[in-house]
């Protein structure tokens, strides 16, 4: 039928079995305005077209009488011309705008890697190490280091390394900016980052005043608008980032709408109630790499040489000459995001046709790296799709020193993925600042769930580890010969440095 | 198939003796010791490291080099000549061993860098030594340096290390200090090369066991000029060694707590400033740790270490009598030819045991 003038149909179905009561407790849940009341009929009912798939009226309805399904109308088949294809169409047809949305890059026809590599083990020649009765250490420093040792006239060895971050796993929590996201899922983050001793990150929009107690688990980052950026605010972290680009958007900017904007959100932003945030595409005052340099320089001038800073690039084609560059900057550590890598708000055509993904580039960096001699002053952070924890190791054995979860940190915060970000209505109380919404996310439970996920991988990487009779996490980093693709070309192997299954 | 073609895990035994007031210990000595763990061999692979072997040539390089035919024999010699001043060659003395089969031709030349050579190159003297060896090893089909330190040399076979011992009349060699090598691949190399000791100047490690963080470690050594030609755990030790001791300068106490580190937990037990120490070590040099099980010999000028792996996962021990220090994988081997000890202990995973000539010895 014909909605509001518009010609697309729903993309989903809401279904309600003969179980339902009438609570109406799928009312009060659904953000989007789903489901209602027909008191005429005395029944409920459902308009499919407002539903984005983002299962709370399924999670919460107390007789499980929903369900949702993909439309089955089915459109004319045609494999050049989708469904989605056509769709999207119908909507510019209809709005003349640039298309939205928001988590990560959905298109399963570009590759994802992590699946294709496989893991080793030891077996007869080399012990496996069982985690449960043996030392297995999974502590992770990253930060730069010097090139050379120094000692004093006695001959004892100096401690010559500039600071470094210590993370008793090596996963992290990957920077999702307050406004973005609410002020409750920065305070779970925050938690759960001391109590597992790793780090979350502020994302570009500032840091609230009451997490400034958390510092010492915390990233606060820099970008292109500078929102929130200020003395305090950056000698208030354990590191600075300076975000230069996103997976989900390299070369884009960021816009973080006006209605999102009021109250604690423009004040930690240090931007006006009710007017747009726009970060530029580019740091305007970095044009060129000697631009990066003198960034550098200046956070550490600013907070006095006590914080790594870390370079946040998407991963693009030319990533490892631009992480080159990064590492030949001053930096301590770079972190690339790939292709697949998560946003609140992106263009789809931005998200889900630029750049490379993760395994590809940080493969690429990591022997660039070595091939300049470098690799071993600069640490790498991987991030932009990993799933789980077998992904991390994946991503360690190819050569990064840790990885950094957001995906997969929100969903454990309940996020189902149905990518509607940008409306600020998300029904899980993640990606939203409507004060109801909000207080569906308690900090203090969801940092118990992202505790227990992570401490889950931490267990997990640890079976693979002892599984492989390795029982340092560093021996495994860029240990490659770890790793066996199947289903791979020839070129997929290469760029990847690993061999196939059976050789 | 050859050595680097695959990577061939292996198990092994391993012996050593150092004198550390310079007695010279007749060649014989060593195999029997070795002799005695001919079960942990399978015959593919055994060898030798003596050290004061050539004091008549002490002051140059002595090349031990493994040729497939007279024409790599012939290019390699073209080099040598252009980049050394070569005092004496001559093949290595063998005799005939019904269980030694294949052998490559085996040439040692005692050398020395060309003064204008070495002064072109901006290059010090050891530096130029090991990489004109990596080149010679890289570039010459056929050809390969298995040893080349002072007044030191490597006897390597396919073959169990008695055999070995023979076939190169080890009875006529003495010295302070010998290592020894039984090898177990678990498929056959069937080229000498691969065999133990692995050396470069007057470093040589014998091994037993199989490092899971293998790669790890050969990626980021190979980043320092090295070439890892072999894909054996042994030759990446010898490297790392080599890097942190000859490049970086630290000592080789400092090496054994980068490649057998302290747990994080046993460093936090330590005092503050060595605490510290460990810890800056391990941070600084986090890729050269090395996992997995091993057991190693160290040889080098003056000097012999015993390094486990930081959990003991491979046998050791290491037995006194007098001035004399004995190191094998199994006590038996050391009884065999040092019944009376003064002591015997079992070093534990991750501490080096490490000897050197007593003071005012010249090796």
């Amino acid at each position: 039928m014909i909605r509001n003038g518009s010609i697309i149909q729903p993309r989903f179905h809401v279904h309600r079995s003969t179980e339902c009561v009438n609570c109406r407790k799928c009312i009060a849940e659904c953000s989007f305005g789903v489901h209602s009341w027909d008191e005429k009929n005395k029944r409920m009912k459902a308009d499919s077209s407002k539903c984005v798939d983002c299962q709370r009226c399924v999670v919460y309805c107390p007789v499980d009488a929903l369900s949702i399904t993909r439309n089955e109308n089915i459109m004319h088949p045609n494999h050049a011309w989708c469904e989605d294809s056509l769709n999207e169409i119908y909507r510019q047809a209809e709005t003349g705008g640039v298309l939205l949305s928001s988590m990560g890059a959905p298109d399963r026809k570009v590759p994802s890697y992590f699946p294709r590599i496989l893991l080793n083990a030891s077996q007869v020649t080399n012990p496996s190490i069982d985690p449960l009765r043996e030392p297995m250490e999974t502590t992770t420093f990253i930060g730069r280091r010097p090139e050379s040792i120094e000692r004093d006239l006695n001959g004892k060895l100096i401690d010559n390394l500039p600071p470094h971050l210590e993370l008793k796993e090596p996963i992290m929590f990957a920077a999702m900016s307050y406004g973005a996201v609410s002020l409750n899922v920065h305070k779970a983050l925050a938690m759960a980052s001391e109590a597992l001793g790793t780090y979350w990150n502020t994302g570009e929009g500032g840091l609230h005043e009451d997490l400034y107690k958390y510092g010492k688990n915390t990233i606060v980052q820099v970008a292109s608008g500078r929102f929130g950026v200020h003395p305090d605010y950056l000698s208030a972290g354990a590191a600075v980032e300076i975000k230069i680009g996103q997976g989900a958007k390299p070369g884009i900017g960021g816009h973080l709408t006006g209605a999102k904007i009021h109250g604690d959100i423009a004040k930690t932003r240090m931007v006006p109630e009710g007017i747009d945030a726009i970060s530029p595409a580019p740091h305007h005052d970095i044009y060129s790499i000697e631009d990066l340099r003198q960034l550098v320089s200046m956070i550490k001038e600013a907070t006095n040489y006590t914080k790594p800073v870390i370079v946040k690039v998407a991963a693009v084609h030319n990533i490892a000459p631009i992480a080159s560059g990064i590492a030949r900057s001053g930096a301590d550590i770079i972190e690339i995001d790939g292709f697949r890598g998560g946003t609140g708000a992106a263009p789809v055509r931005i998200r889900d046709n630029v750049g490379i993904p993760i395994e590809l580039a940080l493969a690429a960096v990591d022997q660039r790296l070595r091939d300049e001699h470098i690799r071993s002053q600069i640490s790498i952070i991987a991030s932009g799709s990993i799933r789980n924890s077998a992904d991390a190791a994946k991503a360690i054995a190819l050569g990064a020193d840790a990885v950094s979860i957001g995906t997969a940190a929100l969903c454990a915060l309940g996020c189902h993925l149905c990518a509607s970000c940008q409306t600020g209505k998300c029904a899980w109380g993640i990606a939203t600042q409507e004060g109801d919404l909000m207080k569906r996310l308690d900090p203090e439970k969801g940092a118990e769930r992202l505790y227990n996920l992570v401490h889950a991988w931490k267990r997990e990487i640890e079976e693979i580890m002892g599984g492989m009779g390795i029982n340092s996490i560093e021996a495994l980093r860029g240990n490659r010969l770890a790793l066996r693709g199947v289903g791979l070309t020839q070129k997929e192997l290469d760029v990847l440095g690993i061999k196939h299954a059976g050789e | 198939m050859r050595e680097g073609e695959v990577r061939i895990p292996s198990g092994c035994a391993i012996a050593g003796i150092f004198a550390r007031d310079g007695k010279r210990i007749n060649g014989r000595t060593i195999r029997d010791s070795i002799a005695v763990m001919h079960e942990r061999s399978n015959g593919l692979g055994g060898g030798y490291a003596g050290y004061g072997i050539y004091p008549q040539y002490k002051e140059y390089y002595a090349m031990h080099i493994f040729y497939d035919d007279m024409a790599a024999r012939e290019e390699c010699e073209r080099y040598l000549d252009a980049a050394f001043d070569i005092i004496n060659l001559s093949k290595i003395p063998t005799r005939p061993n019904p269980n030694i089969t294949d052998a490559p031709l085996i040439w040692r030349y005692f050398v020395t860098p060309l003064p204008h050579r070495l002064s072109d190159s901006l290059l010090d003297e050891e530096e130029y030594v090991v990489r004109t060896v990596i080149r010679l090893n890289n570039s010459i089909k056929g050809c390969y340096v298995f040893s080349c330190g002072k007044n030191m040399g490597v006897f390597k076979a396919v073959g169990y290390p008695e055999d070995v011992a023979d076939f190169y009349r080890l009875e006529e060699y003495e010295g302070y200090s010998w290592t020894a090598h039984g090898r177990y691949p678990t498929n056959t190399p069937g080229w000498w090369g691969g065999s133990h000791p692995f050396a470069l100047l007057d470093l040589s490690v014998v091994h037993n066991g199989e490092i899971s963080s293998y790669d790890a470690n050969r990626r980021a050594v190979e980043m320092y000029g090295y070439s890892c030609n072999l894909l054996t755990d042994t030759e990446v030790i010898t490297y790392i060694l080599d890097y942190l001791k000859r490049r970086v300068h630290l000592t080789l106490e400092e090496s054994a707590s980068v490649i057998a580190a302290p747990f994080w937990n046993t460093i936090s037990l330590k005092g503050e400033e060595e605490g510290k120490r460990l810890a800056y070590l391990r941070k600084m040099f986090s890729e050269f740790l090395v996992t997995g099980p091993f057991s190693i010999l160290v040889g080098f000028g003056g000097g012999m270490m015993a390094l486990n792996d930081r959990l003991k996962l491979r046998s050791l021990v290491v037995g006194e009598k007098d001035r004399t220090v004995y190191f094998a994988s199994e006590e038996a081997a050391i009884r065999e030819i040092a019944p009376d000890l003064d002591s015997i202990f079992s070093p534990k995973g991750g501490e080096p045991v490490i000897v050197h000539l007593d003071e005012g010895v010249r090796a």
